[in-house]
């Protein structure tokens, strides 16, 4: 399976119905496949940072046995739209 | 404060290691003080590990020298909440404590730490606990108050 950045992205949208994803590929300043992450779903309305987290790590469980490093961020619609003021 | 997490959020994007001088010692996972060998034996001992401690991190390096720019912020941010005295394991010198504590937590990176025998998170929850005022919350509730705290009642 070819890890993307273009991959990623669908998977995280697809299965996580999101309303946003930002998908960076930070592997040119590590030496191996590494992702930054940014999701906005609804899902994660209601859930701690940890449950929020989890939900993308087993959404890209496959993935992340590939990938050496992995940053996330995750929002609910309404903290991006406060984000996104800011 | 702002300007360290901006420094190592620096770090973190250049992907370079800093150099921090000695503070917390930490616990170290020495080979000689791992006689098991079997999978199941380290999930076992990791059970035992995480409990032993109020605060645990499995990272890469040590805590006087960080091997990574992720396990690196998560040593400054429990420096800056005057968190000196953790247990801290370090998954470079062996590989199966590397292996076994992503199974064990179910987390695949690496750094992980615990509070109290219960997973907080890697680098990317510490630092956003830190930034919304969670991880003062979370330290009182260890029984450790954080210096941050005592520094903002001097400021006020």
């Amino acid at each position: 399976m070819a890890i993307t950045a273009d991959h990623i992205r669908d998977k995280l949208t697809k299965e996580l119905a999101a309303v946003h994803v930002d998908v960076e590929d930070t592997s040119p300043n590590r030496c191996a496949a590494s992702y930054k992450v940014l999701v906005v779903s609804s899902q994660f309305e209601g859930k701690s940072l940890l449950q929020r987290h989890r939900l993308v790590n087993t959404c890209l469980a496959e993935e992340l046995k590939e990938i050496h490093a992995f940053e996330q961020k995750t929002l609910t619609p309404e903290q991006w739209e406060k984000q996104k003021a800011q | 404060m702002n300007s360290l997490i901006r420094n190592t959020a620096r770090c973190l994007r250049s992907g370079a290691a800093v150099y921090i001088p000695r503070q917390a010692d930490g616990r170290v996972w020495t080979s000689s003080a791992r006689f098991l060998c079997a999978a199941a034996d380290i999930q076992k001992a990791l059970g035992d590990i995480v409990q032993k401690d109020k605060v645990v991190v499995f990272m890469k390096g040590t805590p006087a020298q960080p091997m990574c720019g992720f396990s690196n912020a998560v040593v400054q941010i429990l420096r800056m909440h005057g968190v000196d005295d953790y247990a801290s394991y370090n998954v470079l010198e062996d590989s199966e404590l590397r292996e076994g504590v992503k199974a064990f937590s179910n987390w695949p990176t690496i750094p992980q730490v615990y509070f109290s025998g219960e997973f907080v998170g890697g680098c990317d929850i510490l630092l956003q606990m830190h930034q919304n005022g969670d991880m003062v919350e979370e330290l009182k509730k260890l029984g450790i108050s954080s210096s941050l705290l005592e520094a903002e009642k001097e400021s006020k």
